[in-house]
This record gives structure tokens, sequence and C-alpha cells, in this order.
């Protein structure tokens, strides 16, 4: 197990092959400052080169999970220059975004309280998400005159369709983690106390998985939401070849012929 | 032979290049293009060679040229540059060359790209012409190819302000033929060279002087030059073979004849 006491704004550790990296702004439930962002990039640059490891968990401490965007960042003094929010999505959320879609191992999402605006976004851009029974889902930006980002506006319609996205983007009401699950927006609403438990120990045992076959499924999955089917069997055939040749590939058919448990390297 | 910067392997016909600078993300020095230039001369020369691929392997194709080695000529030096050479001698490679193309394609790498007569690309390959940033412009037909290629509107973007264009835009600009998953892209380059290598390659040759003189003529030029090598090809043994084979519904063999 390692430990990087050099974070402020989040914790990282990396325990039997699974990363954690827990948002921890608990006081202003874990909103991002410029500062909360550097941190969040360097700990997923860390996951991204460490070969040791093969998932990963991101969740926070405190009530919530997240709120976005720290509006005390924001400078809105009637007569100052207006906030340039695009650059900030440039330089921070979407680069966030597109690396957990782009890692190559699952990444689970626990949302332990109220995951709001960028918050609930960044958890739903996650590949398997645990709610707690409690946490509540909030596209909250339609109520200060913004628009859900974070790939909210993408993730949403291929999530729960384009009625409820719609609904749910233009109204900015509060989702129960049950009607996220019943939505299909997320995995699974646990109990609270269970929520990062049940992530935890899901990643660890997927770090034991085939990684690269988890890594291409995901690829694959993601591809779908743009492919037609003719482009998606193309894909299937191309990345199915890509399997074909790993280790665990063969480790898990010579186990399946011995009888035994297979050891997958993630290789 | 031996050589510093690329590897050469050949393999049923196929001649396989692959840049082979990875601690300068295969920049394209002096060394590496004269060994370039020099193995497309050889299999020029060898008929058991009927196509190459080059490739700068899974990660990078070439980040452009040695700047390093450019800082240290001065206008004089520029002059007597021997890498114009060089380039004109990839240019002259009489038969197929298919590029392979992962990640950065930059610079000389984007004008290497444009060398070759079909490029299959990786999802992740990235093209640009980024020269104006160091006080320069692409040098090894950058300007002149590229807008024959994509066309002006792509190609002033490109030199004038350096920013990069990914494969699925290259593709949509025809600066590429096909965009593949980056694991694929060595092995789909391969199998249409593979293909192309069963092909008559007299006719072969004759088809690529042709569309290559497109870039050069007029139209009516270019049809008497398709018109002249049409023609040329009655002679080959490969033509009747080849139109001898479909009537007798059985494979042609053919023998470069």
């Amino acid at each position: 197990m390692s430990f990087n006491t050099t974070y402020k704004n989040i914790e990282f550790v990396i325990e039997d092959g699974t990363a954690i990296l827990t948002f921890n702004r608990p006081d202003s439930l874990n909103s991002f400052n410029a500062e909360m962002h550097a941190e969040v990039r360097e700990a997923l640059k860390e996951v991204k080169k460490n070969p040791e490891v093969r998932a990963l968990v991101i969740t926070g401490n405190g009530r919530g999970f997240c709120a976005g965007q720290d509006l005390s960042d924001r400078n809105v003094a009637p007569g100052a220059e207006a906030p340039n929010l695009g650059e900030s999505i440039e330089k921070n959320y979407n680069p966030m975004i597109r690396t957990i879609r782009a890692l190559e191992m699952p990444v689970i999402c626990a949302v332990n309280g109220v995951a709001a605006g960028a918050g609930a976004n960044i958890a739903l851009a996650c590949d398997i998400v645990f709610a707690a029974k409690s946490a509540k889902f909030i596209q909250a930006f339609c109520k200060i005159g913004l628009i859900p980002d974070s790939g909210g506006t993408w993730t949403l319609p291929h999530t729960v369709g384009q009625a409820r996205a719609m609904a749910l983007s233009m109204l900015g009401d509060r989702v129960t983690a049950e009607d996220a699950e019943k939505m299909g927006m997320i995995w699974k609403a646990v109990d609270d106390e269970a929520v990062k438990e049940t992530a935890i120990a899901t990643a660890k045992e997927l770090a034991t998985q085939p990684t690269k076959g988890l890594a291409l499924i995901k690829r694959a999955i993601q591809a779908s939401a743009t492919n037609t089917l003719d482009e998606q069997l193309d894909l299937e055939r191309d990345l199915q070849t890509i399997a074909g040749r790993t280790e665990d590939y063969r480790e898990g058919v010579a186990a399946f012929m011995e009888k035994r448990q297979p050891s997958f390297k993630g290789q | 032979m031996t050589y510093q910067t690329i590897t050469a392997q050949s393999l049923e016909g196929v001649l396989t290049i692959t840049l082979n600078r990875p601690e300068a993300y295969n920049a394209l020095n002096t060394l590496l293009l004269s060994e370039v230039a020099d193995v497309l001369d050889q299999a020029d020369q060898d008929e058991s060679i009927r196509v190459a691929v080059i490739t700068g392997g899974p990660k990078v194709f070439a980040a452009g040229a040695d700047i390093k080695e450019m800082a240290a000529l001065d206008a004089v030096g520029v002059m007597n540059d021997a890498r114009p050479k060089h380039w004109k001698r990839i240019y002259q490679f009489s038969k197929p060359l298919i590029g392979a193309v992962n990640g950065y394609a930059l610079g000389g790498g984007c004008e290497l790209v444009m060398h070759c007569d079909i490029v299959i690309a990786g999802d992740n390959a990235l093209f640009g012409q980024p020269e104006i940033n160091l006080g320069i412009i692409p040098g090894a037909g950058g300007t002149q190819r590229l807008i024959r290629t994509v066309g002006k509107p792509l190609a002033m973007k490109m030199v004038l302000s350096g920013e990069m264009i990914d494969a699925k835009t290259a593709l949509q600009a025809n600066l590429i033929a096909e965009v593949v998953i980056p694991e694929k892209t060595i092995e789909r380059a391969h199998q249409l060279a593979k293909t192309i290598a069963k092909k008559p390659p007299i006719a072969v040759r004759l088809a690529k002087e042709a569309l290559l003189k497109a870039f050069e003529t007029d139209l009516e030029s270019g049809l008497n030059i398709e018109r002249k090598s049409f023609t040329l090809l009655a002679a080959t043994e490969d033509r009747q073979e080849g139109i001898a084979a479909f009537m007798e519904k059985r494979k042609p063999e053919f023998k470069g004849r």
C-alpha cells in the first residue's frame, strides 16, 4: 500500500492493485477549486502510468460526493469581466472526463452523498457507479443560467434517454440514488454505510481480472454510442483479435480446461 | 545492409521499413532520411519486392525534422543540404509505398505521409505542419503537396497556424485512405500491401505513375499518359494471363513480364 501525503484536497491510496481517489474538501462538499483540479490531474496521471494499478475508485469524504465547481472561485461582481467558463472546462473538466473515459481499466464510483453539477457528471463518466441511498444527483446548472458540462449533455441522453435528460437538465430536480438506479443512470443504490466498501471490494475484485480484456470492453461499449451496427461489428472483430492475443485469455482458457482458478496478470 | 536509424524486413514481396529513433520520436534527421531513400532505391531494383510499407511503430510515426541539425545550418548550408535529394529519391520509388501511421506525423513526418501512395492511420494519429512556430515553412513539399491533397482551406489553416488535425479530419480531407484502431494499423497496411503484391507489377507501376502525373499535368496531357501506359500494357504477358484467367474462371499467375 502506498499513500501520497502531499495532497491537500484529495486523498490518494494504492492498495491491492486498486487506486482510491477520495475528494477531500468536505467543508465545501468537495467542490473543485484550481488546486484540487491540479491534484486530481496528478493522481490520474499516476493511475495511468503505474502498471500495478488495475482498477480505480473515485469517492468523496464527508456528506457530499462532489458539488462541482467551487463558485467562490468565480468573480461575478457587477462590472467585472465575465469569467471564461469555456477555458476552465477546456483546461480542467474536459481533460478529467476524457482521462477517466480513456483509462484502460475499470473506474468505479462510490457516490457517498450529494453529486451536483459537474460532480454528478464526473460520477456518471465512471464505468460502474454505486450510490448511497441518501445520495442525490442534481443537474444544478440550469438554476444559475448554465448548461450541464463535464459530459452531462452526452452522458444523460445515452443513459436515461432524451426525455429524462431534457427534464432533469431543465428542472434541476434532485434524483435519489434509487430512482437513478431505476432509470439506468447508475448501476446500483446501496446502503449509505456500505457504499464505499462495496465500490472498493468491486474494484479490488476487478483488479484481479483480465484488465486488458476489461479495457477492451470499455472501449467497445463507449464506441457503440456513435457507431452503426456495422461499424460496431467490425470493431468487435478487431478488439476481439487483440483480446485473443492477451496472456490473460490464454490463462483463462487454460484454467477452464484444467478446471482450476485462473491467475490473471492484466496482460 | 545494416541501418542505424531504420529497420528493414522483407516478407512475401512486402518490404517493411520501420523508423527507429524512438528516443527522438523518430525525428527525420539526415541519416534517417538517407537510409529510407537507400532502402527504397535498393527495393526498386529488387524484383522480389513488390510493395513497401513504412511505419514508425505502434506509438509515433515521425515528429518532424531534427531541429538541432537544422539549427546548425546557415543559408549556404541549407542551400547545399542533401535532404531534398533524399526526399526526391523517396518520391521516385516506382512501387507502391504504404504508410502505417500511429501517433504524431508532424512536419517532415506529415510530408513523409504525403510521399506515401496509400496511408492507413490509427485513430490516435495526429497530422500537422508546425514549422511556422520556428520561423520557417514546410521544406519537403509540405506547401505544394498538402494544398493539392487536402485543398486550400485546410492546407492554409495547417501551415499558417501550425495546428494539428486528427485522424478523422485527415480522412475527411483525403490526406489518408483509412482509419483503424491503433493496434491494427500496421496489420491493415500489411494486408493491403499483400493484396497489391499479388497484382501484376508492371500494371501497378504504370498505374501509380499515371495517378501521380495527375498532380502535374492538365487533363489532356494526363489522358495521353494514361493512354500510352494502357497501350504499353497490351504488350505484357501479365495482361494476356490476366484476361485468360478471367475467361477461364481461374486465378491468374502474374510474372511481372
